[in-house]
């Protein structure tokens, strides 16, 4: 008995091992999807990396040298007050990153908890959780982020928590969805009659059945909250001057837009680089977690 | 149908209440006294109380909700700190350079996405199909202030073709419009592509075939109309989108909309104007998606038969 | 047989669908023809290529993948294949008219039922008017046992046996002379298919149309066809009228169809299935393409391709194991 419990479970897991197989697989046959991942890749290494490859402080000013147009001395060029711009960028790509990868940890965690809470309890709990998601729907997100961030004030942790909160309603509804039509399977039963507990049957259950469209959302919307915080960054109610932020070098930038168009061109293409990888990838993970899915 | 509209009317009521409550918290918990920076140094607290009393700023949490609650019943959003006008004025007097940049870009998101879209499905896999794809796989990606910038930068400063900024007459409307449409247009074009492609292979086009009905009014006529139908999401998720675009683009090329009044109010600390702003984005978000909604209907005889 | 009343003669058909995964040879020199006012069945396992014989008369194959090698499909005197794709317009729908297996999709959901007939009216009558075309529409419907006042309903408020029924509405439309059904009750339940099918015999004596019938039943083909193809794996394999193909099957695969039919009259008569599998239409096995399943296969059936013999006047086999006894 002891040991076809063990050996069922380690067929599932050898099952479970096959998918992730199968899934890889199709995502490594998709062009696309690679081009997305080496990006990606780029990305990371320069974020970690940054110390190392920077070649100046990102940081030091050299007055007597600003605005000078890209040259070897400094690939991309330097801003008003002389800093590298490719220095920036790579530092900034620690800051687009992590807001990226936090915010949308954040806003990940709370939907889908709130919405495994409104569709396994349903009733009032449910409507509740739903009309306030409704509610923060209804406000485009950005006026959101703008608002939370005046009220709790600027700086790289209350822009992740802005756009953390403002992409929680997606998640939550997706993950009700999801439970919605989950939770009355039959194994979903078969493990209450075993005496399972709520947390554990959605974390053990459904949470694995409803994995595959939240991953896609996770990684397109890293790409949105990196594209979320450079506008706010932008228009000043981001993450402020000093910190080399990629929307912020844009909006500094602006101001020498005829004179110095280097200063608005590379953090530009930086961001559409980081934008792009994330959804190039979320696009290949999709069709590779849902082939039906595809076109 | 009527019955229907009327329901989800009702049912904004309490979205919009919502949409008050958490703009006047998050504004009433933001820190720093606007009363004090509005007066300076040298005022006596029985200026500040009078101004206070003025703008409404006295009293607790509960109150002043309840007061800006009442007052709107009214069509009263409060007093702009700075210019001493009613909030409502100074909204009417933007929102119609709002409305008229978010239509421009509607237009043009739709009649770029949906051209592109559709020729893209039908000539699959051609070369036309791989630009267009590739394109809005950048103009997805393409931050908004950016492409102003780079917008303004090439027709503006560099070739004079167009004004950088302002308002005035059309010609002032077309690169921030363009500076919106293109990522809504791309988002359409996607969507539209992939619900054609689907929507082509279904029976009933094959049937219209088998009818000798030209591929061009198969198209027009069977094809499209079915695939609108998951455009139509697309287009209204897409309004938010351009309402929240609006914000950053009317900032970059000085449009004096409620997107550029907005920005400018909360930098001043100007929140009876930011409140006003926001609520007035929210509900032309709401009822555009009410609209979608409609025109679903509209689209598809099933919906229609369901909301009877 | 004179040859003025054959309305269609497909010579030498070869359709194969070009795919990156390799070619698939769907149908392969396939000859077949049909006399004004009669019906043909058309039997096969699925895959055997029936679909693609008749989408290649109708020429709506979708290309691509699907090419059309070789052959030639004469209607009334004329080759098709030769013909332009306005030319072809013309005969689709007004004297070629083709009725799909599943109704369930083959209307358009977002138009009226009304509008979908009246769209192939006004596409071979210019000159009629949009109000006698609607007049002409709500008459067809009538026809087919549907109240008139349903014309401005959309598909999803019909039953599965209603929207059939609009379906042979539209496909009489404009009188054609041959009608292409694929497998017209397959979707529908029982007791439609008796209704249908009795539906589709009076109107065929009404309208004198020819027509092709796909079908798996053969109760259907007992019921309602003069002439039987038999398809296997893109091939005719066997051809003859009904009554040479009951009483005297004499392909290995027929035999094998109707063996358990006791006779004409019974009920459920339906294809009894042969052991094994179609075989995969991209990797088809040389010499005859029935020989891994048939029970009488010899090494000759392994190497050589069978060539069509006439056994008795009209009655066509493809079968090396005939082939020799004629021979002899």
């Amino acid at each position: 008995m002891q040991k076809e419990m063990i050996l069922e479970q380690e067929e599932i897991i050898v099952k479970k091992r096959s998918q992730v197989k199968e899934v890889w697989r199709r995502f490594r046959r998709n062009r696309q999807a690679m081009v997305g991942m080496v990006m990606l890749l780029i990305l990371i290494f320069a974020a970690i990396f940054a110390g190392v490859i920077a070649p100046y402080d990102p940081l030091q000013q050299d007055i007597i040298n600003r605005l000078q147009p890209p040259s070897a001395a400094h690939i991309f060029g330097t801003d008003e007050l002389g800093r590298d711009i490719f220095s920036r960028i790579l530092y900034g790509s620690r800051i687009s990153l992590t807001v990226g990868l936090i915010a949308v940890s954040i806003s990940s965690v709370v939907g889908c908890a709130l919405g495994a809470i409104a569709g396994y309890y349903g009733g009032v709990l449910d409507n509740v959780i739903m009309r306030c998601a409704d509610v923060l729907m209804a406000i485009p997100s950005i006026l959101l982020n703008i608002s939370i961030v005046a009220a709790l004030g600027t700086g790289l942790q209350n822009v992740m928590i802005a756009i953390g909160i403002s992409s929680v309603p997606a998640y939550c509804r997706i993950m009700r969805a999801s439970l919605l039509s989950l939770k009355d399977q039959e194994f979903v039963d078969a493990s209450r009659a075993a005496g399972a507990s709520d947390p554990y049957i959605i974390i053990h259950h459904i949470l694995p059945n409803s994995l595959a469209p939240l991953i896609v959302q996770a990684t397109l919307k890293i790409g949105g909250a990196i594209l979320s915080c450079a506008s706010m960054s932008f228009i000043g109610l981001g993450i402020v001057p000093p910190t080399p932020e990629w929307g912020a070098m844009l909006s500094t930038g602006r101001d020498f837009l005829r004179d110095a168009p280097h200063l608005t061109a590379f953090p530009g293409i930086a961001i559409m680089f980081a934008v792009f990888a994330m959804n190039l990838m979320g696009d290949g993970l999709r069709d590779a977690l849902d082939p039906k899915l595809k076109n | 149908m009527l019955k229907y509209i009327a329901r989800r009317l009702l049912m904004m009521i309490p979205v919009m209440l919502g949409v008050i409550i958490i703009v006047f918290t998050l504004l009433y918990i933001t820190p720093g006294d606007p009363v004090d920076s509005l007066l300076g140094d040298d005022a006596t607290p029985e200026m500040a109380a009078e101004l206070r009393e003025e703008l409404g700023l006295n009293g607790g949490y509960f109150e002043r909700l309840g007061r800006y609650v009442t007052g709107l019943l009214h069509g009263d959003l409060g007093i702009d700190y700075a210019t001493k006008e009613p909030v409502m004025d100074r909204i009417l007097q933007t929102f119609p350079n709002s409305l008229k940049l978010a239509g421009c870009s509607v237009i043009l998101a739709l009649v770029l996405g949906l051209t592109l879209g559709i020729i893209s499905a039908v000539k699959q896999y051609s070369a036309f199909d791989n630009v267009a794809m590739a394109l809005a796989m950048v103009g997805n990606a393409m931050p908004n202030f950016w492409q102003g910038l780079l917008l303004m930068m090439l027709f503006a400063l560099h070739w004079k073709l167009l004004p950088a900024s302002g308002i005035g007459g059309w010609e002032y409307m077309i690169l921030p419009s363009i500076t919106i449409g293109t990522s809504s247009a791309a988002a359409i074009a996607r969507m539209t592509r992939s619900s054609m492609l689907e929507v082509i292979r279904q029976d009933y086009i094959t049937t219209a075939e088998s009818k000798g009905q030209t591929e061009f009014k198969i198209i027009v006529f069977h094809a499209l109309k079915n695939a609108l139908i998951p455009v139509i999401t697309t287009v209204g998720i897409q309004f938010g989108n351009l309402l929240g675009g609006a914000v950053l683009t009317e900032s970059i090329f000085a449009i004096p909309g409620v997107g550029k009044m907005m920005v400018d109010a909360i930098k001043a600390r100007n929140y009876p104007t930011v409140q006003g702003g926001v609520l007035m984005v929210a509900l032309t978000f709401s009822l555009v998606n009410l609209a979608v909604d409609i025109l679903y209907a509209f689209v598809d005889p099933r919906i229609r038969s369901q909301y009877k | 047989m004179s040859e003025k009343s054959k309305l269609l003669e497909i010579r030498d058909l070869t359709v194969h669908y070009v795919t990156v995964d390799g070619t698939v040879h769907a149908v392969e020199d396939l000859s077949l023809e049909l006399e004004e006012g009669k019906t043909l069945g058309l039997v096969g396992e699925t895959g055997a290529g029936k679909t693609t014989t008749v989408k290649a008369v109708m020429q709506i194959l979708p290309d691509p993948p699907a090419k059309i090698i070789q052959g030639e499909i004469s209607f009334m005197g004329e080759d098709l294949l030769k013909k332009s794709k306005k030319a072809m317009r013309k005969i689709r729908g007004k004297q070629i008219s083709m009725i799909f297996q599943d109704p369930m999709t083959s209307l358009n959901p977002v138009m009226t039922v009304g509008d979908q007939i009246m769209e192939v009216i006004r596409l071979h009558d210019k000159k009629l008017s949009r109000k006698d075309a609607w007049i002409k529409a709500c008459e067809m419907l009538e026809l087919v046992g549907i109240k008139s006042d349903r014309a401005t309903d959309y598909p999803h408020q019909f039953s599965g046996g209603m929207k059939q029924r609009v379906i042979i509405a539209m496909a009489l439309a404009c009188n054609p002379k041959l009608l292409i059904a694929d497998e017209p009750t397959t979707a529908l339940d029982v007791t439609i298919q008796a209704q249908v099918l009795e539906l589709m015999r009076k109107l065929k004596a009404q309208y004198q149309t020819s027509m092709i019938m796909i079908t798996h039943d053969l109760g259907i083909v007992a019921e309602i066809c003069d002439y039987v193809a038999v398809m296997y794996a893109g091939e005719i394999v066997e051809y003859g009228n009904k009554e040479q193909l009951f009483h005297r099957p004499s392909h290995p695969y027929t035999k094998g169809l109707f063996a358990c039919i006791p006779n004409l009259m019974e009920e459920e008569m339906k294809l009894v299935p042969i052991e094994g599998l179609t075989p995969d239409p991209a990797k088809l096995p040389q010499g005859c393409r029935f020989h891994p399943r048939c029970p009488y296969a010899s090494e000759h059936c392994q190497q050589k391709r069978p060539k069509t013999i006439e056994t008795e006047p009209g009655h066509f086999v493809k079968c090396l194991l005939i082939e020799g006894r004629e021979k002899e």
